[in-house]
């Protein structure tokens, strides 16, 4: 085949082939709305101005108007000084009924339907048998709880002090709070799901689709850090209710206990109940031998 | 200004012929293309209902978080990493028959890359916030995160792999001899970055304590001594490929081949004897870290829907290394491609879901949950293998008739003062006409 020389159609198709491959991306961009454009140049809630935080919010709050009929309150208020959250766990009184888990969904506006996202998990461990998880059962369904012969051990995020998730996370999108608590910046994530490899507790979940919540079910007191309704494809977890804990109210989670299994209070106050048990039962923390400094304490009656 | 221009209209005229050689060829060079593009369009159509619904069409969950994209994502940065298999010897040791064919597996090593940010990228649930991973513009948290390092080191690696051979093939088209002091830093710096890449998406894995079966200092070795393995044969039978289809002309030697294949035979080696040392160490110790091994290898609790795959890989892998350690059989073009074959698809298992499934099973509370990817993952997948397979063809469309001299400035100058002359000629001969 004779190879054709250098034509002016040829010209033409190369120069409109380029013209079209280089115009695609603008003509792209400029098809997003406004809201979505706005959406994506967010910055990262650390790096916003109060003017900047306070725009975001009324934007937010005027969305979730729309999209669930209901007045939000989103706060964003910062860590009390003088507090470190830490938690108790008496194993011997869990009956694992529960409630918990369900007190939390509610609590945190978690996705309700395919999938359900709990924050807490209740494992189901035969009796004589703690440390090796491998035989427990995440989704025992008996009829009655507790069952004879079985102890519950109900686990959720740690709030580690040296948490691996921060670490690992490649945007600084999740990080410590000066009162210990381990938050996301839902819309700073970008859902590469490296901290959920990272975590030794499984305290991290994932939308794998858009949340799903009955508009009559919504929680609309919310912290912007915390149990406000998310969106999908980004990670989240148990705050220790960040919206409540930092005005003085329990969590959910401890609230829910029908047998007083679940303690709370502030590590750095001497005279909280956490540090009374700390002090004075025999408390230990999960998988310590990783370094992670849980601020979860699980302590038996003695 | 004037030299601007000139400069201008070169760049222009070279991308131009470019575009032009690569839009034609032949029936076979078509449909392969087209097939790709087919491919490409479904794995997209795919993708894009991914995107729609988020990652909850595929069959990834909070228990098995990472899936084939990421299996595959794995064994393609090991790939590329081979290409440095290439360089070393050609460079350093000036090792005639292999340098000429480096620059094609420098091209392939590009692709490769390409194929495994791709891989990352349709992982990714918010590929629209991609640029808070960029350095400067976004908010990377470099050095903690080893997938920011991971983020710097392969792009640092696709820029070298790409500058490299484009520099040479542009001086090859001019038929100028390259500036050694300019590219050589480059091309010795690529060595290091080959080895670092695969270092760091083995950190990547290694350092997570809650991981027990990532969490072993022997992993970044073995990822090193399996890429040594499965990128060379890869580069076995392209290159074969290529001299096909380039009718010869183009000089890849036999014995450039059978080179490789003796490097292939001590990866595999060391490969195989990391492997075992890190399942001594796991057995006769047999902790409760076992369980991985166990789920991979003999199934955990009636679950055993790898074990099969992971035995078939290690039966490929042990046949494979007899295979590249006799000289006969490595010296004789069936059985080597024959050992090619099986040394790719089982370091694919081995690497790719045979490492990173286990890695989840059971989760850090104990969970079983036996994870198999679903339709979308794998059009999605094959999507991707076909885009880098589509951009190492075109890039091998330009890069062989410049490097067998078809394609290069002097010919097309020719060729137009030889178009020029027969205009003249016959205005001169059709004026004469009445």
């Amino acid at each position: 085949m004779r190879e054709k020389d250098y034509t002016r159609r040829e010209f033409m198709r190369n120069l409109s082939l380029t013209a079209l491959g280089s115009l695609s991306l603008p003509i792209f961009f400029s098809a997003c709305s406004k809201q979505e454009k706005e959406d994506f140049l967010q910055k990262h809630f650390k790096e916003m101005s109060e003017e900047e935080k306070r725009h975001v919010i009324a934007k937010l709050e005027q969305r979730y108007l729309e999209q669930y009929g209901k007045k939000f309150h989103i706060s964003t208020q910062e860590a009390v000084p003088g507090t470190l959250w830490g938690y108790g766990l008496e194993l011997s009184k869990c009956i694992g009924c529960r409630r918990c888990v369900y007190a939390c969904v509610k609590e945190n506006n978690n996705s309700r339907v395919s999938p359900q996202l709990h924050w807490i998990r209740v494992l189901r461990l035969k009796r004589g048998n703690l440390i090796n998880l491998e035989d427990s059962e995440h989704y025992y369904d008996p009829e009655m709880v507790p069952e004879k012969g079985y102890v519950y051990l109900p686990v959720q995020c740690q709030q580690c002090e040296d948490p691996p998730c921060v670490k690992v996370c490649p945007v600084h999108a999740t990080w410590k709070e000066p009162d210990g608590i381990v938050v996301v910046d839902y819309n700073w994530c970008i859902g590469c799901r490296y901290c959920i490899a990272a975590c030794p507790y499984k305290g991290r979940v994932f939308n794998w689709a858009e949340p799903n919540i009955p508009k009559e079910e919504l929680n609309p007191s919310v912290h912007y850090l915390g149990n406000r309704p998310r969106m999908k494809s980004t990670v989240d977890k148990c705050t220790f209710c960040i919206q409540r804990v930092r005005s003085g109210r329990y969590p959910a989670c401890v609230e829910a206990c029908p047998t007083g299994t679940r303690k709370f209070g502030n590590l750095l106050d001497p005279k909280s109940e956490i540090r009374y048990l700390i002090e004075n039962k025999r408390v230990f923390r999960l998988k310590e031998d990783l370094g992670t400094e849980p601020k979860f304490y699980y302590f038996f009656e003695s | 200004m004037e030299k601007f221009r000139q400069t201008l209209k070169e760049t222009w005229h070279f991308y131009s012929r470019t575009l032009t050689l690569v839009t034609q060829g032949s029936k076979i060079y078509y449909a392969w293309c087209l097939t790709l593009l087919l491919f490409i369009i479904v794995g997209f159509i795919f993708y894009l209902k991914q995107h729609e619904a988020g990652l909850i069409v595929t069959n990834m969950n909070d228990q098995v978080s990472w899936g084939l994209y990421i299996a595959n994502f794995t064994y393609l940065v090991g790939a590329a990493a081979a290409a440095v298999l290439l360089v070393i010897p050609s460079y350093v040791y000036h090792f005639k028959p292999i340098k000429e064919i480096v620059v094609l597996g420098e091209l392939f090593a590009a692709s490769s890359i390409v194929m495994a940010i791709l891989f990352v990228m349709v992982d990714l649930g918010r590929l629209d916030r991609f640029w808070h991973m960029l350095p400067f513009i976004g908010k990377m948290n470099f050095p903690q995160s080893l997938l920011a390092w991971d983020v710097l080191a392969l792009n640092g690696y696709l820029f070298l792999n790409l500058l490299i051979p484009v520099y040479l093939l542009v001086k090859f088209y001019y038929r100028k001899g390259p500036n050694w002091k300019f590219i050589l830093p480059f091309i010795l710096a690529s060595i290091p970055m080959a080895v670092a890449i695969h270092t760091v998406t083995a950190f990547l894995y290694n350092g997570l304590p809650a991981r027990p079966f990532w969490n072993a200092s022997i992993l970044a070795p073995r990822f090193l001594a399996s890429a040594f393995c499965s990128g060379p044969a890869i580069i076995i039978i392209i290159f074969q490929i290529i001299r096909k289809v380039s009718s010869y002309t183009i000089a890849i030697e036999d014995e450039a081949l059978f080179k490789i294949s003796e490097l292939i035979a001590y990866a595999m080696f060391l490969n195989l004897f990391l492997l075992s040392a890190e399942l001594f160490k796991e057995y006769y110790s047999h902790t409760v870290h076992i369980a991985s091994f166990k789920y991979l290898f003999e199934g955990l609790h009636g679950h055993n829907q790898l074990v099969p795959w992971i035995w078939t890989a290690m039966a490929m892998n042990v046949i494979a290394f007899f295979i590249f350690l006799v000289p006969s059989t490595r010296k004789r073009l069936t059985t080597l491609n024959l050992g090619c074959l099986l040394i790719i698809v089982g370091v694919w298992i081995e690497k790719g879901p045979g490492f990173v499934i286990p890695g989840f099973v059971p989760d850090p509370l104990g969970e079983i949950y036996e994870y198999i990817p679903n339709l979308l993952e794998l059009m999605v997948s094959f999507g991707i293998w076909a885009v880098g397979l589509l951009i190492f063809t075109l890039l091998m469309k330009v890069a062989i008739p410049i490097e067998t001299g078809e394609f290069s400035h002097v010919a097309y100058v020719e060729r137009a003062t030889r178009f020029e002359e027969e205009r003249e000629a016959w205005k001169i001969s059709s004026s004469g006409k009445p």
